[in-house]
């Protein structure tokens, strides 16, 4: 359990005002000009000790990312891009922060910006999020009238330019290089790796992509040392982490807890219990929409964190708990989200485009259980002909739900079918 | 880019392979097949269609071969250079589920789809494909989208490779062509559906791996296994693109490119592929005579006869004019001909350009058509490429997107689909920058590979010579002809003028140039001229003169002419082309010329039978090919081309004004009437 002293977002829940003094007054800009006198190497080393891992999805680790940026300025300029396209179903924990603590952001971007010697930081904006705009570019304005960024930001002699771009709201545009893409104008479609944008990037230019709550605890971090920052958790799963609880829960919410919580706990704890007690469980997605759900039997024990996570072949993501209680029809449920992925698919490359559809398709019949029992097998072949087949990861992220739904709910789709043919039957009976 | 090998192992076979090689190119050095939709090798790599995915050993994920690079790959562990798979369970199964994944939508109604027999995916779903479907839900429809007469679309066959998307951008230069939409809404289209205004569209047709794109002139016409191809070369422009001619019996179904790195590559111009059905309109296919004024049918030997007999008068007041197709054997045979019976006016230059004579690198494309991709400094005087060979200007365009070329202009302004630096639109302009010190005339003196590429807008003019002399004295000044580079370039619009010029088809021993013909004609001082195909010139100065006209189509020619000869169509004879870089072809036939006309040289063999003891010395081709010798090399000063004097203040313009309709069988087809009439309407909704 997080004490409120280790808490990073101290307004989370926007009880305080979120402007520059009141935020000033929580400990943001607090020694900012003092750590980039101790150089970018210095910060660089102080994330990799840190042990922060990428807090967009893929947890890769934040520091290392870093380092991956050239080490002198070329004639070509270096960018920071934040990633603030937050779409992923489930999550809403960026919103949060961009509302209520802008400034940890702000001062995380100039942070990160100067230790990887970047000319200029974009944050591209989730297109719905107009609230959030608004309230950015509020802090952006401040922070500029008072000097802490902009020319000679916070006095360092370091000059630092931030953009507030405001996409259009295509789920894919949160992928980071059709991130990048959509930033230069384009059509919001993933670039092919290698080249990866710490090489070639925005416009061409080495670029570092990485999520809002990424680079709003980096801050922090410095402030209070590496050490702290990895006390929590697990060893290789350390630090805070932002969580989001929705669905059958008495109290939905955003929390920040420490990493490797039990996810029974965290529920408990903060979310007021699942809806009619721990026992009308049904499943929960454990990192957002794409990673693949869990059965009650493994939400019992599971820790909330990258290995563990993966141990039961799902994810942390997001960290965006969807909690389902006995009342969900997981086929439905799961139907739903193929819908997303259809729908949200680019069309750019082959399997994602014709297979994000075809499941949609299945998934669709079988609600009703109108289908083949062989078919359930078809479509993990289908899910798994998706998989690591495509340019960008919406690829598996369409088929790991999928995967999710027949590894642990099968019989769900099996009594559909089975049940749907009774009732045929039973109809053809009375016919005759 | 590093060119150190890299050694790499694909299936098991150790190879060495410059390091900037894809992987695809990796494995086909080492002999494995990679199937491959989206991958051209002459366009950007998109990697979208996942047909290339190969597996390399340690990786979590099978990769696009086409977008990964050698240099990308890290050896093994144990430093063993890294492990390719082309043959593992992993990549048959990734390319049974891409294929699967392509054939669910697809309509699958090869027996009506013209790419039938010629499909990518036809081909590859058998070779990888799995042998039955599992996909039981509807399939997708897209509507057909409008890209104007040349290309017909089905766009529900569309697998989204984005070939056409990415040629139509990147060579072609007009950005008419996308993806619109999402997911499995995807649609290629263009802006608000209108015609593809490129001169290079029909490509996109060879591009399509699939039937979505497809020619909408040969559309339900044949099956490509029941026509009968030859190689052979284009004649529409001075590019001598290389072709292939597909024919059903007696007839041209087709015309489709071949590929010559140094030439066309593997474009042709929308002129080339689609002139086809011109070949089947307005033919001459009987010797005619005028007779009270009108044409009737005549036989051989009556309309030669009466040939002969002009051809016996004063020599002169006989004079001979070659065209724009001409083959280089019947001009060769002409002159022969003409020489002797003593007659020195005769002309292949019927545009009235003032080049030739001064030796053969003055009238040359010198740098080669593939040295356009070396140019980083180019000046354009007096052309509009992409009027005038639009494969050229394609190349041009290449040079600056690839290679940053620097390009001005010195004429008519037009969109030529790359930015240039518009330096003026006449003579002075060229004085002008001949004294400049700084500007483009320093561009092209620091230039690696300067170019000057020089146009019949600025030759073909009464003070023409002295525009080649300035324009020679420029490139002199600016080291634009170096010992290791030619870059002082002529280019033509008459497939038929560099093998003229070679020939020597021009006035000698005080004879009439074009302009002196056509003067003679009208004062009456020529009666007899010899028009050769020649149809581009004012019939109306020909005044009382009895004209021969050996051709094949009823052109301005024909109408005017006295006798008709009826000659053989470029697709309809064995006959050799030199082209505006000096490079000879063969051309060979595709089918027979129609009715009793006869491939050219042979008719003016025939001829030299009837003019009396004038009988010219070869019976057979080759004989008559080892007379033809190119002109002797010469010391070459582009400062001493042309003459001295004054250039005329008038502007510089392209002699094509109609791209569509350059030629007597363009004029004849009712496929470029169409463009022609799309073009003009363009135009006027425009203005």
């Amino acid at each position: 359990m997080l004490d409120d002293k280790d808490r990073i977002f101290t307004n989370l829940y926007g009880l305080h005002d979120p402007g520059l003094e009141a935020a000033k007054k929580r400990g943001a800009w607090n020694g900012t000009a003092e750590f980039m006198a101790l150089g970018d190497d210095w910060i660089v080393t102080q994330i990799k000790e840190s042990g922060l891992r990428g807090r967009g999805g893929a947890g890769f680790p934040t520091g290392l990312k870093w380092s991956f940026m050239p080490k002198e300025v070329g004639d070509r300029p270096h960018y920071l891009v934040v990633n603030a396209d937050e779409s992923e179903p489930g999550t809403c924990k960026d919103r949060d922060l961009m509302r209520h603590d802008p400034h940890l952001l702000i001062e995380g971007c100039l942070i990160a910006s100067f230790a990887m010697r970047a000319n200029a930081c974009y944050i591209y904006l989730r297109g719905e999020y107009i609230d959030e705009r608004i309230a950015l570019q509020k802090a952006i304005d401040e922070a500029y009238a008072a000097g802490h960024i902009g020319k000679n930001a916070c006095g360092s002699g370091y000059d630092f330019d931030l953009y507030l771009h405001h996409g259009a709201g295509a789920y894919i545009c949160g992928e980071e290089t059709a991130l990048l893409e959509s930033l230069e104008g384009k059509k919001g479609q993933p670039r092919l790796k290698p080249p990866f944008p710490a090489n070639a990037g925005l416009y061409g230019c080495p670029t570092t992509v990485n999520n809002v709550e990424s680079i709003a605890v980096t801050p922090t971090i410095l402030r209070r040392g590496s050490g702290w920052f990895s006390s929590f958790g697990r060893p290789g799963n350390v630090g805070t982490k932002v969580f989001c609880i929705s669905g059958h829960v008495n109290t939905p919410c955003n929390v920040e807890e420490e990493m490797s919580i039990p996810l029974k706990t965290l529920i408990e704890k903060h979310a007021g219990g699942v809806v009619g007690g721990w026992d009308n469980l049904k499943a929960i997605i454990p990192g957002g929409s794409s990673v693949p759900c869990l059965p009650r039997d493994i939400c019992d024990t599971v820790l909330m964190d990258f290995d563990a996570l993966k141990e039961h072949r799902s994810g942390l993501g997001t960290a965006a708990v969807i909690v389902m209680d006995q009342s969900t029809d997981m086929v439905r449920a799961i139907m739903r989200l193929a819908y997303f992925y259809k729908h949200e698919s680019c069309g750019q490359c082959t399997p994602c485009r014709e297979g994000t559809g075809w499941m949609w398709r299945v998934l669709t019949r079988m609600c009703e259980g109108k289908a083949e029992m062989a078919e359930i097998d078809m479509l993990l072949d289908v899910s798994q002909e998706i998989e690591g087949h495509t340019i960008c990861a919406l690829g598996d992220a369409a088929a790991w739900p999928v995967q999710g739904l027949i590894r642990h709910f099968r019989h769900e789709i099996e009594d559909k079918i089975t049940s749907y043919r009774a009732d045929k039957s039973v109809h053809a009976v009375a016919a005759e | 880019m590093s060119d150190q090998l890299r050694k790499v192992n694909v299936d098991g076979k150790e190879i060495e392979v410059p390091g900037h090689y894809t992987l695809m190119q990796a494995c086909e050095e080492a002999g494995a097949e990679i199937p491959r939709f989206c991958y051209h090798e002459r366009l950007s790599v998109a990697g979208n269609c996942r047909m290339c995915l190969v597996e390399w050993v340690g990786a979590p994920k099978p990769m696009a071969s086409c977008a990964m690079s050698v240099n990308d790959l890290r050896p093994n562990r144990d430093g063993t250079p890294a492990n390719i798979r082309t043959d593992s369970a992993t990549v048959k199964k990734a390319r049974e589920g891409v294929m699967e994944f392509l054939l669910i939508n697809h309509p699958l109604d090869c027996p009506i789809c013209d790419q039938g027999g010629e499909c990518d995916l036809q081909d590859q779903a058998v070779a990888y494909g799995r042998s039955r479907t599992r996909y039981d839900e509807g399939k997708r429809a897209v509507d057909e989208k409008n890209m104007g007469p040349l290309v017909k679309t089905n766009m529900t066959r569309c697998i989204q490779c984005t070939r056409c998307v990415r040629f139509i951008s990147e060579v072609a230069g007009v950005e008419e062509l996308g993806l619109v939409n999402r997911g499995e809404s995807a649609e290629i289209t263009t802006y608000l559906q209108a015609n593809l205004t490129s001169e290079l569209s029909g490509n996109v047709i060879d591009l399509c791996p699939v039937g979505a794109l497809t020619s909408r002139p040969y559309a339900f016409n044949a099956r490509p296994w029941e026509l009968r191809k030859t190689e052979s070369v284009d004649v529409m422009d001075a590019v001598g693109s290389n072709i292939r001619v597909d024919a059903r019996g007696a007839e041209v179904m087709r015309i489709l490119p071949r590929n010559h790195d140094d030439v066309n590559e593997e474009w042709i111009s929308d002129k080339t592929r689609f002139v086809w059905d011109g070949l089947k309109r307005q033919r001459l296919d009987k010797p005619y005579v005028r007779d009270n004024g009108k044409l009737r049918e005549a036989s051989w030997g009556e309309a030669l006869d009466m040939v002969a007999t002009r051809l016996k008068g004063d020599p002169e007041r006989i004079a001979a004019i070659a065209g724009d197709l001409c083959d280089m054997e019947s001009m060769k045979a002409l002159k022969d001909l003409m020489g002797s019976l003593g007659v020195s006016s005769m002309d292949c230059r019927n545009d009235g350009a003032t080049i030739g004579g001064q030796g053969r690198e003055g009238y040359l494309f010198n740098s080669g058509i593939a040295g356009i991709d070396e140019a980083d400094a180019i000046l354009l005087v007096g052309c509009n490429p992409r009027m005038e060979a639009p494969i050229i200007n394609a190349r041009i365009r290449g040079a600056w997107l690839n290679g940053d070329a620097q390009i001005a202009m010195i004429g008519e302004a037009a969109d030529l689909t790359y930015p240039y630096e518009h330096l003026g639109n006449d003579p002075a302009a060229l004085t002008a920058l001949a004294k400049k010190r700084g500007g483009f005339a320093k561009t092209l003196r620091d230039a690696k590979r300067p170019m000057v590429i020089i146009g019949m807008g600025a030759l073909a003019r009464p003070d023409g010579a002295q525009v080649m002399r300035a324009a020679g004295e420029l490139a002199a000044k600016l080291g634009v002809v170096r010992e290791d580079w030619n870059g002082f370039n002529v280019l033509h619009t008459a497939a038929a003028r560099v093998g003229g010029l070679d020939i020597g088809f021009i006035p000698h021993n005080g004879g009439r140039d074009l302009a002196g013909i056509l003067d003679g004609a009208t004062k009456g001082e020529v009666d007899t001229v010899y028009l050769l195909g020649a149809d581009e010139i004012d019939m109306n100065a020909l005044g009382d003169a009895f004209v021969i006209y050996q051709g094949s189509h009823g052109d301005a020619g024909a109408h005017r002419a006295d006798v008709i000869l009826p000659g053989a169509a470029y697709t309809e004879k064995n006959a050799l082309y030199t082209n505006t870089e000096g490079r000879m072809q063969d051309g060979l036939r595709a089918v027979f010329p129609k009715g009793d006309a006869r491939e050219d040289w042979t008719i003016i063999r025939a001829l030299s039978d009837h003019v009396d003891s004038r009988t010219l010395p070869y019976d057979d081709v080759e004989t008559l090919r080892s007379t033809i010798r190119r002109p002797d090399a010469q010391a070459f000063d582009p400062a001493k081309l042309g003459e001295e004097g004054t250039m005329a203040d008038v502007p510089f313009a392209s002699p094509i004004r109609d791209y569509y309709l350059t030629n007597p069988i363009a004029r004849a087809s009712a496929i470029m009437a169409e463009c022609a009439a799309n073009v003009l309407g363009v135009r006027e909704a425009a203005e």
